[in-house]
């Protein structure tokens, strides 16, 4: 059964929609759900699951909470999306909060399962429609609608003002001149080959990593540019809130931005959700074949960049490190193997987590589920608790996460199981680990 | 009661199975065509590729993961298609009704055949019932459907061996294939069919969208 502590969490985004929903109200918005573009695919899978059970292997939350039957993707889509098709909406507002609980917290919509089920049933979009309802109730952990809240505000997650995003873009560009003389972050380049773009943990709490990236564009000699404006930031809670009108709108600003400035294309930086958001999901709402432009992730940037010798690794690891495949890249984008290139061209002793790959396990922060926020973090580090060993069993003392959700749910797991590791984003090595120009 | 089984109640059969499974499927592609993400994004190489991974025996990773169980589940599922198409007694009556002549199997091939689907089948029986993951997930309709599938095999096999009385047994043979055929597009015997699409719409998105393997 699931855990009773999750289940006494008191959440206030989803004790205030228990308060204010009727039963009414859920049956029209299940049933306009239900009914809309995605029951073809829905009725499917759920006609065609012959519930034998074999997705549960594949995910972390079942084989890190002692097997526990519940967790099993199969029981969480029985438990929310097919008792809801079943009783045609007819549900509770205690049932939704259940409903609400297993979408967002304990499925992370990391689609490992879809790769163990014979039939390739699309476990994760049934729990993606599952949010799109919750949403739609307002059955919302309160932390994570607070990050769309703040989207559909400022147009960025973290409430970073106009204002502080420039000066922000200003201090790191001061930062980055002690490594590089003259070094510029050229804001709303025309034509410039690449724009940067970066999502809103970078200026609020992480910007350094802005600095660093201006350190290798510099180096490398790349013609580059970042926006001033709205449409900087693409991380993109309201995707995984299930607010897909919100999802669209940030996707439009962000491609709006890139055309207004004529670039050749975009450079993503270390983020997976963010790169997924811009080349899949918004395009997708938007009614778009696909992005307008092409989108560079950071690790493909890299890998060029190495490949054609504009950086120079002089300074290699000799320590063990580890490498975390980021589902929405690795799964979602098949950049393992130029992951693994740009790894090797900064260490020397990789040491592979097993099962790596498209077959790796999801850091259980990624898919909106860290952002529901501390009242979640104990059940979402409970569900983990297979990271945590594949992490032992490496040895490594250094782990590689180039996303930023890996890089925080792969340091709560260190901390949480107490393991002697740190993370890294790739950046960071290699600002370290180049070679600089003479008189920098 | 014979002529009856072996009459009418087999076309009711037939009828109702490629009809439904036709609705079914025609219903499918209808509803799916109107979600802008599916069909738009498919290729024929990727959905090939993933159909062709989790048709070979161990070609994908979650077979490799449980071999016993995927080799079990393997040899169930061969010898269940291929066993009704070509049996020797099924070989006679195409021969009788319309004159077909079709190769079939020697009968000891199939009775061995018969055995491994009938003990395959009390495996996922038992397994339905002991495995903690799968038992959440079962209902008792998911043992009853079970049952229809095993049903044509069990009353086969039984007639075979000519243990008890033959003509009852062929009787619930007979009724029990056209429950069989029938029960396919109305349970989740569909996956008969349906695995194809499913499978084709996963190897697309995994491979043509994104660049990855679903295997």
């Amino acid at each position: 059964m699931a855990d009773l502590a999750d289940m006494q969490v008191v959440d206030a985004g989803l004790e205030a929609a228990v308060a204010s929903l009727t039963p009414d109200r859920i049956e029209r918005v299940v049933t306009s759900v239900l009914s809309g573009a995605v029951a073809g695919r829905l009725k499917l899978y759920l006609q065609t699951c012959v519930h034998c059970g074999l997705c549960a292997d594949a995910c972390h939350t079942y084989v890190s909470r002692n097997r526990d039957p519940d967790f099993a993707p199969v029981a969480k889509v029985q438990d929310t999306l097919a008792v809801m098709l079943k009783k045609k909406g007819r549900v509770s507002a205690e049932f939704m909060k259940n409903a609400a609980r297993i979408a967002f917290i304990e499925c992370g919509g990391c689609r490992r399962c879809s790769m163990y089920c014979p039939f390739g049933i699309d476990i994760a979009t049934m729990i993606m429609t599952v949010r799109r309802i919750c949403s739609l109730l307002g059955m919302v952990p309160q932390y994570i609608q607070d990050t769309t809240n703040s989207h559909s505000a400022t147009s960025n997650q973290m409430w970073v003002q106009a204002d502080d995003w420039i000066d922000t873009l200003m201090w790191q560009e001061e930062d980055a001149q002690l490594e590089v003389n003259g070094l510029r972050i050229p804001l709303d380049k025309e034509g410039a080959e690449f724009l940067y773009s970066v999502i809103a943990p970078e200026p609020k709490v992480m910007a350094q990593l802005i600095a660093n990236m201006a350190v290798v564009m510099t180096v490398a000699e790349v013609d580059w540019t970042m926006p001033s404006g709205d449409g900087w930031d693409n991380s993109n809670m309201a995707m995984f809130s299930g607010d897909l009108e919100i999802m669209g709108r940030i996707e439009r600003e962000h491609w709006e931005r890139a055309l207004e400035l004529r670039v050749g294309s975009v450079v993503m930086g270390e983020c997976g959700h963010a790169y997924r958001g811009a080349v899949y999901d918004g395009p997708k709402w938007l009614g778009w074949q696909g992005p307008p432009l092409p989108m560079v992730h950071a690790v493909e940037f890299y890998y060029d960049l190495l490949r054609e010798g504009r950086i120079e690794i002089t300074d290699k690891l000799t320590e063990p490190v580890t490498i975390q495949d980021p589902c929405n890249i690795v799964r979602g984008r098949g950049l393992h193997d130029k992951l693994r290139y740009v790894v090797h061209a900064l260490c020397d002793n990789v040491v592979e987590m097993d099962p790596r790959n498209e077959h790796n396990y999801c850091c259980a922060a990624g898919g909106g589920v860290i952002n529901c926020g501390p009242p979640w973090k104990l059940a979402r580090l409970k569900s983990i608790k297979i990271k945590a060993e594949q992490l032992k069993r490496t040895g490594a003392g250094l782990c590689i996460t180039p996303c930023h959700n890996c890089h925080h749910g792969v340091e709560d797991v260190i901390g949480h199981y107490n393991i002697d590791m740190h993370t890294s984003f790739i950046i960071e090595l290699i600002v370290k680990q180049m070679k600089m120009p003479a008189g920098a | 009661m014979y002529d009856f089984a072996s009459g009418p109640l087999v076309w009711i059969a037939m009828i109702t199975f490629v009809v439904g499974m036709a609705v079914r499927i025609v219903w499918m592609i209808r509803t799916i065509k109107q979600d802008p993400t599916v069909v738009p994004v498919m290729t024929v190489r990727h959905s090939l590729r993933s159909i062709f991974h989790w048709l070979l025996p161990f070609g994908s990773r979650s077979m490799r993961t449980r071999p016993f169980f995927s080799g079990l589940s393997y040899a169930f599922h061969l010898c269940l298609v291929l066993l009704p198409l070509l049996c020797m007694g099924h070989a006679v009556l195409w021969h009788q009704s319309w004159g077909i002549r079709w190769w079939s199997l020697p009968p000891v091939v199939a009775d061995v055949m018969t055995a491994v689907v009938i003990i395959a089948g009390g495996f996922f029986f038992l397994r339905r019932i002991m495995s903690p993951e799968v038992r959440n997930v079962t209902t008792w309709w998911d043992y009853v459907v079970l049952l229809i599938a095993l049903g044509p095999f069990i009353t086969g096999f039984v007639a075979y061996h000519q243990w008890l009385d033959y003509r009852t047994i062929i009787i619930l043979h007979m009724i029990s294939g056209a429950v069989w055929l029938m029960a396919i597009p109305f349970t989740w015997l569909q996956h008969m069919f349906m695995f194809f699409f499913s499978r084709a719409f996963m190897g697309s998105e995994f491979g043509a969208v994104r660049n990855a393997r679903d295997w």
